[in-house]
């Protein structure tokens, strides 16, 4: 009788210190589609990481497991975190989305952040920023600034986010310069620095002086910079260290404030499942310094463009639009729903070849 | 569909920069598989030597005296595998498994303050009259040493297998180790030379991407050529040949694939993409099929003179 008090008192005490624990500190966890060190995508994230660190303190744990590949893998990756006890995870690729999900009905009392998904429960919210918003100024100033009339694109998968980009970049291209033409290469990976320096090499070879990438490495830029007369952007992070040829500008994205916000939420106790799509007016998006390789002109253009879409009056998807097969998509001065966005899966007219499936 | 964009000469110029990572981690993995032990660690000592080779040639300006230092420190790391399956007879696959772990946080660790850094690389090599031929000269004679090296490294590779007394001690020891000991072979000591072999084989494979092919160093940059060199040793049955076609395939229709596609090529892209697996395999086992090519028969088996 004795030790079963004993032994209860003991499971009561190490349970309250455990929730005492719980309560001082919130444990944050991150899933990272690539190593930290990509230069790109997972380094951003990672800054994130850092950014609530360094504003919340003493206050916040956060762990992180990189290079988990998406799949059936992400899904013990993610239970593992929520077993260890993380109180909110973020998730931050796209195909971490249904293992997400199944892990976050299994736990509904951890909070789940999936990044660039559309599926939500009431313990798991989805965020996303408006790359798009990006990728038009990026088109404009390829657009303008190509010799061959050929720009060359290094696409990941063939997701809606993706296609939106492609869409976007070809858009603002055409309208500055009719003649352009997209040359569109799926490396099917997100990060693998030897393929994404052979696609950008065969871009090159092709005839392509501008190269625009969807992948996570800087290896494009590496090789860009190699052959010389090549232009690039930096995607995800600013990728400076390549300027100011071949990358020419950049997009940044810029998770930290909404990570400070989140895990404030679950601190404060107030998180609930959101949906979340920034873009440039609010700063996820950040386009990176235009490089002194940029004439004037073109500059002025692409900042005037960013201010436009900054304040809202204008939208990169504005019609009239059709889509490839020539059916009409958007009418004179529409601009495209968010649905629309969300779920695209179809090239503008214009570009060739077929969106893989 | 409009190929006349793929220029022929730029396109084999780029599959031989492709190969040449996996044909020397390949050819070295073999030797080492010859010599009877399975080490998984490719991936690791291909990282390794991806970062200690840049590192080097940022620091002192010299890609070569990079690609020798990538080699030496891939075969230390790779003497620790020997150490542990040869001398303490721990097992073969979860020690390689662990060498590559080893291998991929000790080159992040390494590399961290080299990220985004440009580095020397390697000179194309000028071969007077033969560099200057039209197409062929562009095509096979003006790459870097490396991309030579590798090659001349298969033919030696598969003379010495097969004529050389020493090749004939290696198969030996591959094959019956008991038998190979009771001949009076240092069984141990003949593996831990060929595992040495192959760490620096793979540290070259390693320094070729982060010098040459990429150019630039990025944490987790192999991505899984490692295992495909292993692979590739396996559907070449162990022949130094056939893991060069092997490699020069896998390389080939990967860049091939990606041209096809930037040419707007009216071939299903998935279908492309999985090419250069399908055809690597397929070709492979085509050309095995004919007589017996198992493995070596010791292979994966631990030796102790002892038993």
């Amino acid at each position: 009788m004795k030790r079963r008090t004993l032994l209860a008192s003991a499971a009561a005490l190490s349970l309250a210190a455990g929730s005492a624990f719980a309560q001082d500190k919130v444990k944050a966890g991150f899933i990272y589609v690539g190593p930290v060190g990509d230069g790109g995508w997972t380094y951003e994230h990672d800054q994130g990481r850092k950014a609530v660190e360094a504003e919340l303190g003493d206050a916040v744990e956060t762990v992180y497991q990189e290079s988990v590949p998406e799949g059936a893998d992400a899904e013990r990756a993610i239970t593992q975190m929520a077993l260890s006890g993380a109180d909110i995870i973020f998730t931050t690729s796209f195909g971490y989305m249904d293992p997400t999900m199944n892990v976050a009905a299994k736990f509904p009392d951890v909070k789940f952040e999936h990044a660039t998904g559309f599926k939500r429960a009431d313990n798991v919210s989805v965020y996303s920023a408006r790359f798009y918003e990006g990728r038009a100024i990026q088109g404009h100033i390829a657009g303008k600034m190509t010799k061959t009339n050929k720009i060359g694109y290094i696409a990941s998968f063939p997701i809606p986010e993706v296609i939106r980009g492609i869409n976007s970049a070809y858009l603002h291209a055409k309208k500055v310069n009719p003649d352009v033409e997209f040359s569109i290469v799926w490396a099917y990976t997100w990060f693998d620095p030897a393929k994404e320096a052979d696609a950008a090499r065969a871009l090159i070879d092709n005839g392509a002086d501008v190269i625009l990438q969807h992948t996570d490495s800087t290896a494009p830029q590496a090789a860009a910079q190699e052959a010389g007369n090549v232009i690039t952007f930096g995607q995800a992070s600013d990728m400076a260290e390549f300027g100011p040829v071949p990358r020419v500008s950049s997009i940044i994205d810029n998770w930290a404030p909404y990570y400070i916000d989140r895990v404030k939420a679950v601190m404060d106790g107030t998180w609930e499942s959101t949906d979340t799509w920034d873009g440039i007016s609010t700063g996820m998006v950040g386009i990176g310094e235009i490089s002194s390789a940029v004439p004037a002109d073109v500059k002025a253009e692409a900042l005037a463009l960013k201010d436009a879409i900054a304040a809202g009056d204008y939208h990169p998807f504005t019609g009239p639009i059709n889509k490839q097969d020539g059916t009409p998509w958007l009418a004179e001065g529409e601009t495209a729903s968010d649905g629309d966005l969300l779920g695209m899966n179809f090239y503008i007219e214009g570009l060739t070849g077929d969106v893989p499936n | 569909m409009d190929l006349s964009s793929i220029n022929p000469v730029l396109l084999v110029a780029s599959i031989m920069v492709s190969a040449t990572p996996i044909l020397l981690a390949a050819i070295g993995e073999m030797v080492v598989e010859r010599a009877g032990v399975l080490n998984l660690g490719v991936e690791g000592m291909m990282i390794t030597g991806a970062v200690v080779g840049f590192a080097v040639a940022v620091n002192t300006g010299n890609p070569a005296l990079g690609f020798a230092v990538a080699a030496l420190a891939s075969a230390v790391l790779s003497l620790s595998f020997g150490v542990l399956t040869q001398l303490l007879l721990s097992n073969q696959v979860a020690t390689g498994l662990g060498l590559t772990l080893v291998g991929l946080g000790l080159s992040s660790l390494i590399g961290k303050p080299y990220e985004g850094m440009k580095s020397p690389t390697l000179p194309k090599l000028d071969m007077g009259f033969l560099s200057d031929m039209p197409v062929v000269g562009r095509m096979l004679f003006s790459h870097d040493l490396m991309v030579y090296l590798s090659l001349a490294l298969v033919i030696v590779v598969w003379a010495v297998l097969k004529y050389t007394r020493i090749g004939l001690i290696l198969r030996a020891v591959g094959e019956n180790h008991d038998a190979a000991h009771a001949l009076g072979y240092k069984v141990v000591r003949i593996r831990m030379m060929a595992i040495f072999f192959g760490g620096a084989c793979a540290g070259l494979g390693g320094a070729y991407l982060s010098l040459v092919r990429v150019p630039q160093w990025t944490e987790g940059m192999t991505a899984g050529a490692g295992w495909i060199a292993l692979a590739i040793v396996v559907f070449a049955s162990w022949r130094a040949g056939r893991v060069a076609i092997g490699a020069y395939l896998f390389g080939g229709v990967t860049v091939l694939q990606l041209n096809l596609q930037a040419a707007g090529a009216a071939v299903p892209v998935a279908l492309l993409s999985a090419s250069p697996y399908l055809m690597t395999i397929l070709v492979l086992v085509f050309i095995s099929a004919r007589g017996a090519h198992g493995a070596p028969a010791s292979l994966g088996r631990p030796f102790h003179a002892s038993a």
